[in-house]
């Protein structure tokens, strides 16, 4: 069978990163392939060069046997190749109907022709199944919706590749399963469909092939129908699960950290309420867009709490704002490096000591000690092994794993003794990321309450002391050490009784 | 051959093209007229940059903060009013000592500009307006507040004293705005690389979300930056008063667009969080040479402005491709 589409030998730099290194891949017809890899594994970066977003450094792309080469989106989906991407490719400004014809609208010279378009649309969406008006304007949508829309979008075009990034990882249990359907009926059809997603049960259901990438490069490709779950993170993380996750030992004393009954304006967390001790890591799961990340920004002051208490210690933070809560010895660490954790085109030295930079131990009274302050930053490189560090460059030249590392440094730069991780790991590679385990152990044998909040199941799972579940904004489990399993964190997530 | 090249590389990622323009500059003008480098006009040079150096300092701090002040011109029109408007009765009502008058009225001219950045300052950073709107607002209005504080005619007759202390005195040998720039400079970086409050506009500047994470003040630290940069423009309104002997509402109206010229032509980003203030002072230099060096040679205003435009714009292009030689 000639495979409807395959690349050969592509690489694709940024700069000096290599984002994609000699990549294989091919797509028969009515299958399922699934692309597997951590975040930064490049894994974006192909699609994007399959649809033609971006253009290969080299390497060849063949569609249907024939050597293609596309300049643009339009181009592939002329083609027959067209993606939805997990990060949406709508204008938010327009209406559904003007969104799904965005860049291939009808004309007639340079006049639209409206026409029946709006009918078109309308039934598009009947037939696939979503809740969605065409005159809606996108911006009033939920995402899960605005998801429907780039489905749509991308099936207008009645295209034989179909490339998925993560389609389900803002859905419920009942729009995913009327997504899987839908998959299946494509799949009948003969469409190939690429299939991105970091849920391991997820591929057990609907994918056929699987690939695994790794730092840019092809690891393996293997049938679905004769692999397990562990083999599959093997091949993610290049190493055995056991040895990816430090056993972490824990001795939990006070409470340092009280939510009582957390309620935010947005609506986005209900009453919610959780203890955090010292000496003890307590995980937070729950799927993206679930409201876990924005408890513990409101505990940090970063969003409006309209009821429910936070304490530190013994004391009650009536109106907790970044710098309050960062004199009370809490620190967050935003899952957001390059839009809220750093400066980026600001050298490391500065950004390491940001934070503690008004403290008494860099300055006094506003003048900076500049001697201190080039130990200190030494100090701080060193102990979270960023590598190479150089002080005096820009934190942009960095990997990602080394940005987390100068975050991290950030937060211990003062003196913290609660530290709120929010997705840690997330966009680093595994060497980066068994540094950061090993970084969250030490805090917590040294003494330190270390909470984290993460959309890496396997992560939670492995490092937690406790984990709660949290589900449309509400605390919804709370599991003991011992209790901890997949399988209740998943039912959690969408709501489903524990196959016990 | 290939050796000089790699060094001529690495000056120009590490220093941008200022020094290329500057060095240029001088080479031409002292090549084709003999006049530009004899020391009457050197010191004329130097006595005529300060006011914009002086202005291009404060417009880098608001840069730095990923702002931009339109209203600096504005702002020297309006403390030479004011500054001019008090001096003139007060010294007629003290006229055996000058010198309470005198800091009276410059003390009130610098207060009511650093007002005018308190406003820039709270549109900016409590109302959220974009700094372009903002400071074109104050800037617009500005001008008919002075406009109408004067009638619309200049302010003359200034007190002799007046002109005599901070226009054409001498102190060490220099002349009071000169040594008012010295001292301001030397202030600015101190303030830029040794405080902790000069920290904080990078930081405010690079990404205010990580700044706020950080625990800075960053409400503070954008008041405080239109504050500084509008009490700067200020100072020269006062400083301009004494040189000319008359306030008008227009007087430093150029000064706005030339000092963020000054400043881009310096490396200083547009997008806040990158700049130095020793380059500043060059780039403010750069342009007030270049003025006086065609004003020499008898180039027509309007190609100056044909060939200021074009410098600038190459600036810009020179910066583009200095960032990504960085990058690489």
């Amino acid at each position: 069978m000639t495979p409807l589409l395959e690349a050969k030998g592509i690489s694709k730099s940024f700069g000096p990163v290599k984002a994609l290194k000699q990549m294989d891949f091919n797509l028969l017809p009515g299958e399922v392939h699934v692309l597997f890899g951590e975040n930064g594994a490049g894994k974006s970066t192909l699609i994007n060069v399959l649809c033609g977003a971006l253009q290969p450094s080299t390497g060849t792309i063949l569609r249907g046997g024939k050597e293609v080469s596309f300049s643009d989106v339009q181009h592939a989906r002329a083609h027959g190749v067209a993606a939805m991407f997990q990060e949406f490719s709508l204008a938010p400004h327009l209406t559904v109907e003007e969104n799904i014809f965005l860049g291939a609208e009808p004309r007639k010279g340079i006049w639209l022709q409206i026409g029946n378009r709006r009918q078109r649309v309308s039934d598009a969406l009947k037939r696939y199944g979503f809740g969605v008006e065409p005159t809606q304007t996108v911006l009033h949508l939920t995402r899960a919706q605005q998801q429907m829309v780039e489905m749509t979008k991308a099936l207008m075009t009645e295209p034989e590749v179909l490339i998925l990034d993560e389609p389900t990882a803002s859905l419920s249990q009942k729009e995913t399963d009327a997504m899987y359907e839908l998959i299946r009926e494509l799949k009948a059809k003969g469409v190939g469909i690429i299939y991105i997603t970091h849920r391991i049960k997820e591929i057990e259901t609907i994918g056929d092939r699987v690939t695994v990438m790794r730092d840019g490069s092809f690891i393996d490709t293997v049938e679905m129908a004769n692999t397990t779950q562990d083999r599959l993170i093997e091949l993610m993380t290049g190493r055995q699960v056991d040895q990816l996750y430090p056993e972490i030992p824990h001795k939990p004393g006070k409470p340092v950290l009280r939510l009582e009954g957390i309620t935010t304006a947005d609506g986005g967390v209900t009453d919610a309420s959780l203890t955090l001790h010292a000496g003890e890591l307590l995980g937070i799961a729950g799927l993206v867009g679930c409201g876990k990340s924005r408890l513990i920004r409101a505990a940090f002051g970063l969003s409006d709490v309209t009821s429910g208490t936070i304490r530190v210690g013994d004391e009650t933070i009536a109106q907790p704002n970044p710098r309050t809560m960062l004199e009370k010895g809490v620190a967050y660490i935003s899952s957001d490096r390059r839009n809220e954790g750093l400066m980026m085109m600001r050298p490391t030295r500065e950004n390491l000591t940001l934070s503690a930079l008004g403290t008494e131990v860099l300055s006094t009274k506003s003048w900076i000690k500049l001697g201190f302050e080039k130990t200190m930053a030494q100090d701080l490189g060193t102990r979270l092994t960023v590598t190479p560090l150089q002080l005096e460059g820009p934190v942009f030249n960095y990997s990602g794993g080394n940005q987390q590392k100068v975050m991290i440094a950030k937060a211990i730069a003062r003196d913290t003794s609660v530290f709120l991780f929010d997705e840690p790991t997330v966009g680093i590679d595994v060497g980066a990321r068994v540094e950061v385990y090993r970084f969250l152990k030490e805090l917590v044998e040294a003494g330190a309450a270390v909470l984290v909040v993460s959309s890496d199941l396997p992560e939670v799972l492995n490092l937690s002391n406790r984990l709660l579940v949290v589900r449309d904004g509400a605390i919804v489990d709370e599991m003991q050490k011992e209790e901890i399993s997949e399988a209740r964190a998943l039912s959690g997530f969408f709501g489903t009784e524990t196959a016990a | 051959m290939t050796r000089n090249d790699s060094l001529l590389r690495k000056a120009f990622i590490h220093m941008g093209i200022l020094p290329v323009l500057l060095i240029g500059a001088i080479l031409f003008f002292a090549l084709n007229e003999p006049r530009f480098m004899s020391s009457l006009n050197i010191f004329n040079v130097a006595r005529q940059s300060t006011f914009l150096i002086i202005i291009a300092m404060g417009q880098m701090i608001v840069l730095l903060t990923a702002g931009l002040d339109l209203s600096v011109g504005a702002v020297v029109g309006f403390a030479g009013v004011v500054t001019a408007l008090l001096v003139k009765p007060l010294a007629a009502a003290f006229p055996d000592f000058f010198l309470l008058p005198l800091l009276i009225s410059v003390t009130a001219g610098i207060a009511a500009g650093m007002l005018v950045g308190l406003i820039n300052g709270i549109g900016v950073a409590l109302l959220k307006v974009p700094p372009f709107m903002m400071t074109l607002g104050t800037m617009t209005s500005l001008v008919g507040i002075s406009l109408s504080m004067t009638s619309g005619l200049p302010v003359t007759r200034i007190p002799d004293d007046y002109q005599r202390i901070l226009g054409y005195g001498e102190i060490f040998g220099l002349a009071p705005a000169m040594l008012i720039t010295i001292i301001l400079f030397i202030a600015i970086w101190l303030l830029l690389h040794r405080t902790t409050t000069g920290r904080y506009f990078y930081a405010v500047g690079s990404n205010i979300r990580s700044a706020a994470l950080s625990g800075i003040n960053t409400t503070k630290q954008l008041l405080l930056a239109y504050v500084l940069c509008s009490g700067l423009a200020a100072v020269v309104g006062v400083l301009f008063l004494a040189r000319t002997g008359s306030a008008e509402a227009l007087n430093g109206s150029a000064f706005g667009l030339q000092s963020v010229a000054a400043c881009v032509i310096a490396g200083v980003s547009l997008f806040g969080g990158a700049g130095k203030v020793r380059d500043v002072v060059f780039g403010a230099i750069f342009i007030v040479i270049l003025t006086n060096g065609m004003n020499l040679i008898r180039v027509e205003s309007y190609v100056q402005q044909i060939v200021l435009g074009v410098i600038l714009i190459l600036a810009l292009v020179a910066d583009q491709i200095r960032t990504r030689m960085l990058a690489s």
